[in-house]
């Protein structure tokens, strides 16, 4: 159901013809150098930018064919998770997670039920009413990442959830995004932190002046 | 996420669901946050209710105006004067033929007798000029009061009038109001001018505080582009973002209609009771209170529209570059 092929070709700089398939349910970590294409690569699949050239399907939808109005529909499919959260500042940990429901036209009873649970799952029980600035840096990625596995979409983006937070509250946002793939998402996350990478055994794929210098089943860290 | 239960009931609502619960909410989420930004809201509602003032009062002083210079046109007559020896088949056939003439609205027909009573109720202070209008028989012409369609326009009357057969009827030449027209011809060019000047001012002004208006709500939303941003990334459609500003921008313009009429009706009411009796020249406020009191339903529907227009206008503007799905 969930899957991702891409070949695409961006001029010079950022990418240059990426492809990349991805099955559902794996746990895939990106990594490389500053600049050398994840985010470009994250943007393209959140559709933030449009690839000049290329094919990008996910979860069988053809990108080419999305029309313009159908893309707050497909990025509701798409949870992603940012390196500065991107919370809504004025709205509660509460509020935040809820929003991403509202959003997506889910009735208020179930906002009622589902909230709860989900801030529960990433740990967040009885911060509820904290706004975020009240919280730790891991708290709100935590906060972040429960609005976009709220939804219960099919893949998770993480692009460096990891970058802004200390390794003690570094290691409980990973958890957490580990606890989210067992449940049946397909993960995707791109970090610097090698430490991460080694010890989560996971499939590695390197980036390198937009291209595609490593794939590999386990993968480790190196400085490629 | 957590658990399967949670599954089930997401597949549960209809689409006609959503948009029902999308339209409530961006009408909720346009009164939170009219209320979180009461700073914002009463600066653009200050400004906007100066706007429909100031449209208000030019639209009750055109009307004034306009319905002061009806009075007075309406004032406007040409008197003939008829010799004593006009027979009354004379007097019948001029008054049948002046009828029939262009632009005459009505032909009133005053006799001796009658010119001699309005001429004593007009003199009752008078004694001297009494009693030299007694002693004579009396010297006052019958005469025809006509009344003009078009007092501007008097050209057929006069050239009637002016016939040889006509000219010799009467008494002594025919009375045009001929001051009275000068000064209504001054009235009106006077009334011309104000109101072209009003119409170029008032577009000036609505321009001015539109610009105004659009930059406080722009300045605003500039400060809130993240969440904006942050929205569209969590795949809120555009309206759903734009929404619940188009109804906070719409209510600043409901409000500012009310707080205008409200404070034009106090205004008016206070100056038709203090300034009842006097006159301030062409400005019968009597007639403004009047009127305002006539269309107040008029008024306030343009007002609240006008408001809306202008609050909704300025916030789709504002909001759209910030909507752009590809950055």
């Amino acid at each position: 159901m969930d899957r991702v092929t891409k070949t695409y070709n961006r001029r010079g700089s950022a990418l240059e013809r990426v492809s990349l398939h991805v099955e559902p349910k794996e746990f895939v970590i990106i990594v490389g150098p500053s600049g050398a294409g994840k985010s470009t690569l994250f943007k393209l699949l959140t559709r933030e930018e449009k690839p000049t050239s290329g094919k990008i399907i996910v979860g069988g939808i053809d990108y080419d064919k999305l029309k313009d109005k159908d893309v707050p529909l497909l990025r509701r499919k798409i949870g992603v998770v940012f390196q500065d959260f991107k919370l809504l500042l004025n709205k509660t940990a509460y509020e935040n997670v809820a929003f991403a429901l509202e959003i997506a036209g889910i009735p208020n009873r179930e906002i009622k039920h589902t909230v709860p649970k989900v801030l529960d799952l990433v740990g967040l029980k009885g911060k509820e009413r904290n706004y975020p600035l009240e919280l730790s840096g891991g708290e709100r990625q935590r906060v972040a990442i429960a609005r976009a596995v709220v939804r219960q979409p099919k893949i998770l983006i993480a692009d460096e959830p990891t970058g802004n937070l200390d390794p003690k509250y570094a290691w409980d946002v990973i958890k957490v995004l580990e606890k989210i793939n067992r449940y049946g998402t397909t993960v995707l996350l791109t970090t610097h932190n090698q430490d991460i990478v080694n010890s989560l055994k996971r499939r590695v794929v390197t980036i390198k002046d937009g291209q595609i210098a490593g794939d590999r089943a386990v993968g480790q860290y190196k400085d490629a | 996420m957590g658990s399967n239960g949670m599954k089930k009931k997401r597949t549960g609502s209809s689409s006609s669901d959503h948009h029902f619960i999308a339209f409530e909410r961006v009408i909720k989420n346009g009164f939170v946050s009219f209320g979180r930004n009461i700073w914002l809201a009463i600066a653009a509602i200050a400004m906007m209710a100066i706007t429909l003032t100031i449209l208000l009062f030019a639209v009750v002083a055109n009307s004034t105006f306009r319905h002061t210079i009806s009075e007075i046109t309406s004032h406007i007559d040409v008197s003939v004067y008829l010799k004593d020896s006009v027979t009354e088949k004379q007097r019948g056939d001029l008054i049948a033929q002046l009828k029939k003439t262009d632009n005459v609205k009505s032909v009133d027909y005053i006799s001796k007798e009658r010119a001699l009573k309005s001429y004593r109720e007009q003199n009752i202070n008078n004694s001297d000029l009494l009693e030299a209008i007694s002693e004579t028989a009396n010297p006052l012409p019958a005469s025809l009061n006509i009344k003009p369609n078009d007092p501007n326009n008097l050209g057929a009357i006069k050239d009637f009038l002016d016939k040889p057969a006509i000219a010799a009827l009467q008494s002594d030449p025919t009375s045009y109001s001929g001051d009275r027209k000068a000064a209504i011809d001054k009235i009106t060019s006077a009334t011309h001018f104000f109101e072209q000047a009003g119409v170029v001012g008032i577009a000036v002004f609505i321009l001015i505080s539109m610009l105004i208006i659009f930059n406080t709500i722009r300045m605003a939303i500039f400060n809130r582009r993240d969440e904006l941003v942050i929205m569209r990334l969590l795949g809120a459609s555009k309206w759903f973002i734009r929404g619940p500003f188009v109804v906070e921008t719409m209510l600043y313009g409901i409000v500012a209609a009310g707080i205008s009429l409200t404070v034009c009706a106090s205004l008016f009411a206070v100056a038709s009771s203090t300034l009842q009796a006097s006159s301030l020249g062409l400005l019968d406020i009597g007639y403004s209170s009047h009127y305002f009191k006539e269309h107040l339903v008029l008024i306030l529907l343009v007002q609240v529209g006008i408001g809306i227009i202008i609050g909704a206008a300025s916030s789709i503007v504002a909001t759209r570059r910030y909507l752009k799905l590809n950055r």
